[in-house]
């Protein structure tokens, strides 16, 4: 089987987000970056139906991203991926879903494969619309917020479970597939000692726009951003002191009124 | 950390400190309270790699040095330190001497049991009158035939009661101090091999330290490392590596009591001010991670040496007498910016804080460490003098 697993680099979740003065995106300075953690659950999945399915299966990374994806592309395949795709273009920067969407579907068309796992969201902007854009555009089924996952032995069909408002949900699809995967699917590996010195030797693919087809920025973009701004700062609270219940009662109200204007 | 890291040297400290937060810390705070030993994470270690770091593929290991070893030692003792002195001994002492001075029977015997963290090291030097003066040890060994019958008795020996393959030093000749002494492999099924008194500790309490008492115990010949008599030089460089893997494991200590100092002071309030903005807390912050810092370097400049085959005795003393004394100097500040409530078990700082004081004391206590260094830099400064 040809297995796909996509990879995003996030802002680590520990990370302090700050937006930069110029309100074109984050501080970047000081901020570690990590794999999408819905993406190592997604990895895993693929790495163990790829040891299932047995000889002449693989599981390839791809992942848009900047240069510096490659430090986690590299920790994908010492968790086990046995080669990876890596779109780098600075015309990618801040890329919208449809944008991405049909830069991975013309990468993944090029690769060929069976199943595609990826994370069901982002933790950085939480769209979750990049793989639903991409089963439109590879015309296939898609199955999100996998929480177990099981394929036929012919490989042709594959039952999910996932999870929906107040139960789970059984869904069985034909492969190919697009399958979103949910924490609680799998417990990801770690990029053992051995695994890291065998990453040495795998192949990362790097691909720019042009050599996808592309003439600059896709045109199937449809949004781009327009400004970053911060939270505004909350106001803080204002405590209403008074001897009498009768007197707070009244302050409030006219605080309500006058300051705040919501009544 | 600011250091020149390779994306593998990363990638493997990303992987220690993801697995000693998500695996190790929470089994640690109840394995140091009740003592009892952690005994499936060495497996668990093992099948990543940790247990085998500086051991070649062809015995199971993955053939990084002690450069990776330190990265990895460091994130594991800042979750636990018990867990940490275990798997230093380990690799840096069992696993090095079996390797380097064992025969291709006893390498291919221990050393893939050993690197996959199935079976334990431990290594046994010091005895109740052999300290600090190791040439002083009275362990006879005396070959009868294809055996060497030992007697006497090991003390205060980490992970002795666990161990599959323990490092023995003992006397070959009553009569020559440093060059009467020979090293064994010992397993712990051999007759006349037990284990004495389990020693209770002021800290690590989740890794074991014993006494192991020799009766007649019969350790077959080919289990000798080296050749006679090379037990004192064995010991003396095993310790470079131990002790550099000893600076690891104290520097882990003090990081994780600075993080533990800084979470602290910057919500606990006193006089209407955060402990962090007070001064007199800036300063020791100042002082604790300058400390830290500048042992760190040691430390990697010791295990690069030790990587690249230098000599280092001195640089391995250095290391771990500077990282050692940061540690009970950074737990001790730690402690003191926590007041009343760090003296408690409530707060993480009162085990490192213990945990802290051994590596004062072991591999070479920092009166031992000065005396090497000493040594060594008055030896280089003599040779420089014109006749």
């Amino acid at each position: 089987m040809k297995i796909i697993a996509l990879l995003k680099r996030v802002p680590d979740t520990e990370a302090k987000i700050l937006i930069n003065q110029e309100g074109t995106g984050i501080k970047d300075d000081g901020i570690k970056y990590v794999i999408n953690t819905y993406d190592e659950y997604a990895l895993e999945e693929g790495l163990r139906l790829r040891d299932k399915a047995g000889a002449g299966s693989s599981v390839t990374v791809v992942c848009v991203g900047p240069e510096e994806a490659t430090e986690l592309i590299r920790t994908a395949l010492a968790m086990g991926a046995d080669d990876a795709v890596h779109i780098c273009d600075p015309a990618l920067d801040r890329s919208d879903p449809f944008a991405t969407a049909a830069v991975l579907a013309k990468a993944i068309r090029g690769e060929g494969f069976d199943i595609i796992f990826c994370g069901k969201q982002a933790i950085d902007d939480d769209m979750a619309q990049t793989h639903s854009i991409l089963a439109e555009m590879l015309d296939i089924p898609q199955v999100n917020v996998a929480i177990a996952f099981v394929a036929a032995p012919d490989a042709k069909r594959a039952t999910v479970r996932r999870r929906i408002e107040g139960g789970d949900e059984k869904v069985e699809t034909s492969l190919p597939a697009i399958v979103s995967c949910e924490k609680g699917l799998n417990e990801p590996r770690y990029a053992s000692l051995p695994g890291i010195m065998k990453a040495r030797k795998k192949e990362i693919r790097k691909e720019t726009l042009s050599d996808l087809g592309f003439g600059g920025r896709p045109s199937e973009a449809r949004s781009s951003v327009v400004r970053w701004v911060p939270l505004p700062k909350s106001a803080g609270c204002t405590m209403v002191q008074a001897g009498e219940t009768r007197d707070a009662v009244k302050e409030l109200v006219r605080l309500l009124r006058e300051e705040a204007k919501v009544l | 950390m600011r250091y020149p890291l390779t994306e593998e040297e990363r990638m493997i400290q990303k992987t220690a400190r993801d697995f000693a937060r998500r695996e190790l810390a929470p089994v640690a705070v109840e394995a140091n309270r009740t003592g009892v030993f952690p005994e499936g994470i060495f497996r668990k270690l093992g099948d990543l790699g940790f247990m085998g770091i500086t051991m070649p593929e062809e015995y199971g290991g993955v053939n990084l040095g002690n450069f990776c070893l330190v990265l990895a030692l460091e994130e594991i003792s800042a979750v636990c330190a018990s867990t940490g002195v275990t798997m230093s001994v380990h690799n840096s002492l069992t696993n090095w001497c079996i390797l380097k001075y064992g025969s291709e029977k006893l390498r291919k015997r221990f050393l893939p049991r050993l690197a996959s963290g199935e079976m334990l090291g431990a290594y046994a030097i010091t005895e109740s009158e052999a300290g600090s003066d190791v040439a002083a040890m009275r362990l006879s060994a005396v070959l009868k035939g294809d055996e060497y019958i030992l007697n006497g008795a090991k003390i205060l020996i980490s992970t002795g009661d666990k161990a599959g393959a323990i490092i023995v030093f003992a006397r070959t000749d009553p009569h020559g101090r440093t060059k009467g002494i020979s090293a064994f492999v010992v397993e712990p099924s051999f007759p006349g091999f037990s284990v004495g008194k389990v020693e209770r500790k002021m800290g690590l309490k989740a890794s074991t330290t014993v006494e192991l008492v020799f009766e007649d115990c019969r350790v077959p010949a080919e289990n000798l490392l080296g050749t006679e008599g090379m037990g004192m030089k064995i010991a003396l460089a095993g310790l470079d590596g131990g002790r550099i893997g000893i600076a690891a494991q104290s520097l882990g200590i003090a990081q994780a009591a600075l993080d533990e100092a800084l979470r602290f002071t910057r919500e606990r309030k006193q006089f209407a001010t955060r402990i962090i903005d007070f001064q007199s807390t800036r300063w020791k912050i100042a002082d604790m991670a300058t400390g830290i810092e500048a042992a760190r370097l040691l430390m990697y400049r010791a295990a690069k040496l030790r990587d690249a085959g230098e000599p280092c005795s001195k640089e391995a003393a250095m290391a771990k007498l500077s990282a050692s004394g940061t540690a009970n100097r950074v737990v001790y500040d730690a402690l003191q910016m926590h007041g009343g409530v760090g003296y408690t078990e409530e707060f993480l700082i009162e085990r490192l804080y213990r945990d802290a004081r051994v590596t004062e004391l072991y591999e070479g206590t920092s009166e031992i460490q000065r005396f090497v260094i000493s040594r060594e830099v008055i030896d280089d400064y003599e040779r420089m003098i014109p006749d």
